[in-house]
């Protein structure tokens, strides 16, 4: 692509009341380049023409901070259940928010637990050993998974010797 | 198809899913040959990327061949061998017209400060990815590129990523000729923008990591020099030290979120999530670069707050340039290189896992296990 400048003559006659507009005006100096190119059409806002719109046939959460739905989108793992609530939740909050990302990270959090309830009610009992890859840690470091256990171990062992205190 | 599959912080599993199935008239479905892990799946695998979803497949640098196509689709067709840009891009709004690709405004719904990318989270679009058998695609007039007769499938699955982002990183450093430039990370990432610093003319490439494995590699492949900062009491003091007390030209931040280096950074950004990340290497970054420096950011970083000095940003006059990268611009040139032989990427590939075992694949890159520094899923079919 080819940068090109702002046609500067064009726009300066909306300007003429403003003594000394764009007397220094240099399109060149744009510390962007070549990340960026300068198509001139910069200030003429949401204009482009659209992609066809994929139907939308799943829930799709949509940031507060755009108009629409992108014209595509990714229907992986629709919201569900208390995880999915928290969502729709997050999403009256922009991006802006931690009224947004919190929840979202919340609701991560007990999606977690809806998985596991969802592996038992499926009659499949997750293997968590094998999800962590415990069997590459084992091979190419005992020593790091055996610290790991132990200390693993340790804190269950004290965290469930002070809840029995306190009752 | 097989598939991987997120159940948690840390917890993944390869399981059976449906097929993926053409949603738009310009998609295509890719029966995938490669896809690899990257360090930005890390920052998804532990739980740090807010809008993961349980049941997710992540990848979003793989390869494959074209099973089906859209009915707008014309630029691939069914048998081509593809390499997939990682993001996702329309190709016609404003930010894809300005080559803006990893900033397309038609990708993603979910958020506005990023675009749609592979397999990362409904923040980036909610997009199953490629680390499994198949693999939607969209855009497909616009992404996919048909892998030249003579590369490598090794050498075109790195160029979805690894390639382009540390070519990007260097290029945002805007390098002059003899400049010193200091790259934190020796991940693919970082190693990548090691060696194409010279590319553009830098007069002096430094690295800097933890693992002496990678330092290694680094020195060998990019011909920089290499230090390890678990060996320095302050990195900063250190590179003052080695660039005539001035700071670097240029610094690369090619870490991101998992940082490790400074136990305060470590316990609010990546064990309680006070803050988006641990911006260890960005602090560093801007604190060891020049005043007038640049600093450029690859590494990834959470969507809300990190702690990093500002202030010094402010006062050492330092221009910040940050992106994902935006694979599609870059591409032309860079399979160019490959072709070349100027760059070699492929090297860069040290464990080749079969898909179903994507679980330790995850633990052995994110525990950087057996010296991997770049791992590849390979699906049954594509073992035959
Ligand atoms: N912007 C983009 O388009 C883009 C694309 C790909 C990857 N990334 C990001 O680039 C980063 C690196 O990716 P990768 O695949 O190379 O990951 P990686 O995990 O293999 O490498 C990261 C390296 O950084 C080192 N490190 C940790 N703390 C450090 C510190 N304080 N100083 C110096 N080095 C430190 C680690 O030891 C490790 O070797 C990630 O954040 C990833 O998300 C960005
Ligand atoms: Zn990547
Ligand atoms: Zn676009």
């Amino acid at each position: 692509m080819e940068t090109k400048t702002n046609d500067l003559p064009a726009i300066a006659q909306n300007y003429s009341h403003i003594k000394g507009w764009g007397i220094d005006a240099d399109p060149k100096n744009d510390p962007t380049y070549p990340i960026k190119h300068r198509t001139n059409d910069e200030q003429t806002g949401y204009s482009w023409e659209r992609p066809t719109q994929q139907p939308v046939d799943v829930e799709v959460l949509r940031s507060i901070e755009r108009p629409t739905i992108s014209a595509v989108f990714g229907t992986s793992t629709p919201p569900s259940g208390l995880s999915g609530a928290i969502r729709r939740y997050a999403f009256k909050y922009s991006e802006s928010e931690y009224g947004h990302w919190l929840p979202l990270l919340l609701a991560d959090r007990v999606n977690m637990v809806e998985g596991i309830i969802d592996d038992f009610r499926r009659g499949h009992v997750p293997n968590i050993f094998a999800e962590r890859g415990w069997k590459a840690e084992w091979k190419h470091d005992p020593q790091g998974l055996t610290k790991k256990v132990l200390i693993g171990t340790a804190v269950t062992v004290v965290v469930f010797m002070l809840l029995r205190r306190k009752r | 198809m097989l598939a991987m599959n997120y159940r948690g912080p840390q917890r993944v599993r390869v399981s059976h899913k449906p097929m993926p199935e053409i949603k738009h008239p310009e998609d295509a479905i890719v029966r995938v040959t490669r896809s690899c892990i990257c360090g930005s799946d890390l920052h998804l695998y532990n739980g740090n990327v807010p809008d993961t979803r349980v049941g997710m497949t992540f990848g979003h640098e793989f390869i494959g061949i074209v099973e089906e196509i859209g009915s707008e689709v014309h630029k691939v067709k069914v048998g081509d061998h593809v390499l997939v840009p990682f993001n996702i891009a329309c190709g016609k709004c404003h930010f894809c017209r300005q080559g803006l690709y990893g900033n397309c405004h038609e990708s993603n719904t979910q958020a506005t400060a990023v675009g749609g990318i592979f397999g990362y989270s409904h923040t980036a679009g909610g997009y199953d990815g490629g680390q499994a058998e198949f693999v939607r695609v969209p855009y497909a007039n616009v992404g996919p590129t048909v892998i030249p007769p003579d590369m490598d499938p090794d050498d075109a699955v790195m160029l979805t990523d690894v390639v382009p982002t540390g070519y990007q990183a260097a290029e945002m450093g805007g390098i002059q000729p003899g400049d010193t430039v200091v790259v934190f990370g020796a991940g693919p990432v970082g190693i990548m923008a090691a060696r194409c610093c010279w590319l553009f003319g830098a007069g002096r490439v430094i690295v800097l990591d933890q693992y002496e494995y990678r330092l290694e590699f680094v020195r060998n492949y990019a011909n920089c020099e290499v230090y390890n900062f678990k060996e320095m009491d302050d990195p900063v003091v250190f590179i003052k030290k080695i660039t005539d007390w001035m700071g670097a030209d240029v610094v690369i931040d090619a870490v991101g979120a998992e940082a490790a280096g400074s136990a305060l950074q470590t316990i609010t950004g990546r064990k309680t999530l006070l803050q988006a990340g641990s911006a260890t290497a960005l602090h560093w970054a801007i604190n060891s670069v020049k005043k007038g420096g640049i600093v450029s950011i690859v590494g990834v970083y959470g969507p809300t707050d990190n702690l990093v000095p500002i202030g010094n940003v402010v006062n050492k006059g330092l221009t910040l340039r940050a992106n994902q990268a935006s694979v599609k611009r870059l591409l032309p040139r860079l399979i160019e290189h490959v072709q070349n032989g100027i760059l070699n990427p492929k090297a860069l590939i040290t464990h080749r896992i079969p898909l179903e075992e994507a679980a330790d694949a995850y633990r052995m890159f994110s525990s950087k296990l057996d010296n991997c520094i770049k791992p590849v899923l390979i699906p049954p079919s594509a073992r035959m």
